[in-house]
């Protein structure tokens, strides 16, 4: 891999161990990937936060300059960690102390979040705590290169917002946030940009729920490849690309697809192809629109709902707005709980706009920082859970191992209002 | 250009060829099943576990166990630990690397990785658990591979060498 003058001088420590560390890491995950060289990233979006199990016994030995070493640099070396050189946010993370009472996560964990957040703010990483940092203040413009990670804010950022981003991980976030370096390979060039599969849309698809289907079946065609979605689909908004990609990111890999008309890089169907040939379309119509959505409910068997979680990715204003309208003047069943989960700033948002006095009223919850796939933590006792995310009835069942009943947002407010599952697809 | 260091200057994840259990088969025995492209430099012999799907890492696997935990995944509840895990890539959440890294951490780690297609998920995982790994080979790992079958995977040279076959399958592949 070729390095240039700086990244070589960075290499050999010209500006300190942590960044050498740094450049090591960028240069043996360059060769892994049989990169040509490093771009040049100004916007970083990580995890370092985010307690665990490892990470807290690494701050018991070495603080969080151990933790950072070892997890976000992967070095054995003994790290001072200095001030971030690019701008660089965090991403979701565990619970705060403001859940306390109501999520039944470790107190040692919050503790140590907390901990961390003091850290990791005074060497500049701002505490976005969600994984949807484009709708609180991070929106890369078109063609910026970033180091991202959070899959379903890695798709986000290449194909609605048209930036360059790989679906980085730990360490190679922790590396660049030192470097302002990301090897330069996949997603950085023109030419992996480009449309792969054809997907045709046959039937309609114009709701939350359908963008989150029709998702869910294309990751599952295409895997990592990269989609180009055409047919009898409405305009979809923030909310129903949001719930698109992350599906698409949950069922297969996919970072990268275009909606000709609608996604940047794609006026037309031809320049979503980039001028290849276009391939014969893969169809997504009733038939499959119905199998998908029996797929995703292929994990429940009981219809007694404990638990209820909206908000996966991370709640827009719309989605909350939406909830305190479904739950105004309901009251939630005895023994079924619903969480909202959201940035923490649009939550902010949402109790000054009167939606979370509502959603409180019915005895639900506006949450933020996290979600129980990522904190590993439900309601006490939850056996059966229903959500309106794809990606959330994908994974929770792994993590938690419980049932999960996947619906409308409609649905879902009723099921926590019932106790009740009784969703079917129309 | 720049060369990266040699994998033995860092501490190993997990049984390297000198501390791996010892095989009958002298080193340069086996036949040459696929030839690919260094990811991660190094050399360890053992049994393949073969994936036919996608691995997610963060909620596919559990860490502290070593094992996939994806419901419905086809080696749900199986252990990965010491062996060779054999797959036709990462698919899903960027928790991918970490979660290895962890199982590295936790001394759960698999021995040696061979995947098909290259990702961001699958290469930085691959380093961060400091195992030898192999990609963009000349065949389907998981069609010529099987689950038992003692190999030798020689990143460093590219290539995975079949010494002993799985019991009750050929090794005229």
């Amino acid at each position: 891999m070729i390095l240039t003058d700086t990244e070589r001088a960075m290499r050999d420590g010209a500006e300190g161990p942590a960044v050498a560390a740094a450049m090591d890491l960028l240069v043996r995950y360059g060769e892994a990937l049989d990169a040509e060289g490093l771009c040049e990233v100004r916007n970083v979006a990580g995890t370092t936060t985010q307690p665990s199990p490892a990470k807290a016994r690494l701050v018991a030995e070495g603080g969080w300059d151990k933790a950072f070493s070892v997890i976000n640099l992967d070095s054995d070396e003994d790290l001072e960690i200095p001030p971030m050189a690019v701008p660089t946010c965090q991403l979701q993370q565990g619970f705060g102390p403001d859940s306390v009472g109501t999520v039944p996560y470790p107190a040692d964990f919050v503790a140590l979040q907390s901990d961390a957040e003091v850290f990791y703010g005074r060497r500049g990483v701002s505490i976005l705590a969600t994984c949807t940092p484009y709708q609180v203040g991070n929106l890369p413009v078109r063609g910026e290169h970033c180091a991202w990670m959070e899959s379903s804010a890695v798709v986000y950022a290449n194909s609605v917002l048209g930036a360059r981003t790989n679906c980085e991980g730990t360490a190679s976030t922790g590396a660049a946030s030192l470097t302002g370096r990301v090897p330069c390979w996949g997603n950085h060039h023109d030419r992996h940009r480009r449309g792969t599969h054809l997907v045709r849309v046959d039937t309609p698809v114009a709701t939350f729920q359908d963008w989150g289907l029709l998702g869910y079946f294309v990751g599952d065609v295409v895997q990592e490849a990269r989609p180009v979605v055409t047919g009898a689909h409405a305009l979809p908004d923030l909310t129903d690309l949001k719930h698109f990609g992350a599906a698409a990111a949950s069922s297969g890999g996919v970072e990268m697809y275009h909606v000709p008309g609608v996604t940047p890089e794609a006026p037309t169907v031809e320049a979503a192809f980039g001028g290849q040939p276009v391939p014969e379309a893969v169809v997504f119509g009733e038939a499959e629109r119905r199998a998908t959505y029996a797929r995703l409910n292929d994990q429940g068997s009981s219809t007694d709902v404990d638990f209820v979680l909206l908000g996966c990715p991370h709640a827009s204003l719309d989605q909350i707005r939406d909830a305190a309208r479904a739950l105004e003047g309901r009251r939630l069943h005895d023994g079924t709980e619903l969480w909202i989960m959201a940035p923490r700033a649009l939550a902010v948002v949402a109790e000054r706009s009167g939606y979370t006095a509502v959603i409180e009223a019915a005895g639900a919850k506006v949450l933020t920082d996290s979600c129980p796939a990522m904190s590993r933590t439900a309601p006490p006792g939850t056996r059966v859970f229903a959500t309106d995310s794809a990606k959330q009835a994908h994974y929770l069942p792994a993590i938690l191992g419980i049932e999960a009943w996947f619906g409308t947002t409609a649905e879902c407010v009723d099921a926590a209002v019932t106790g009740r599952w009784r969703g079917e697809l129309r | 250009m720049s060369r990266i260091r040699s994998d033995a200057t860092r501490e190993p994840a997990a049984p390297t060829l000198e501390t791996a259990p010892a095989r009958e088969t002298a080193p340069s025995a086996g036949r040459v099943l696929l030839r690919g492209r260094t990811v991660v430099p190094g050399v360890v012999e053992g049994e393949a576990l073969v994936s036919h799907e996608t691995i997610s890492g963060w909620g596919g696997i559990d860490p502290a166990a070593g094992t996939i935990i994806e419901p419905r995944h086809e080696l749900f509840g199986v252990c990965f630990t010491g062996k060779i895990l054999v797959f036709p890539g990462a698919k899903g959440s960027s928790g991918w690397s970490g979660f290895f890294q962890t199982t590295r951490l936790l001394g759960t780690a698999p021995i040696g990785m061979v995947f098909a297609v290259t990702t961001t998920k699958a290469a930085l995982g691959a380093v961060v658990t400091r195992v030898p790994a192999l990609s963009d080979l000349d065949g389907d790992p998981v069609a010529l591979l099987r689950t038992g079958d003692v190999v030798r995977l020689d990143a460093t040279a590219g290539t995975v060498a079949l010494l002993h076959p799985a019991p009750g399958t050929g090794a005229d592949r």
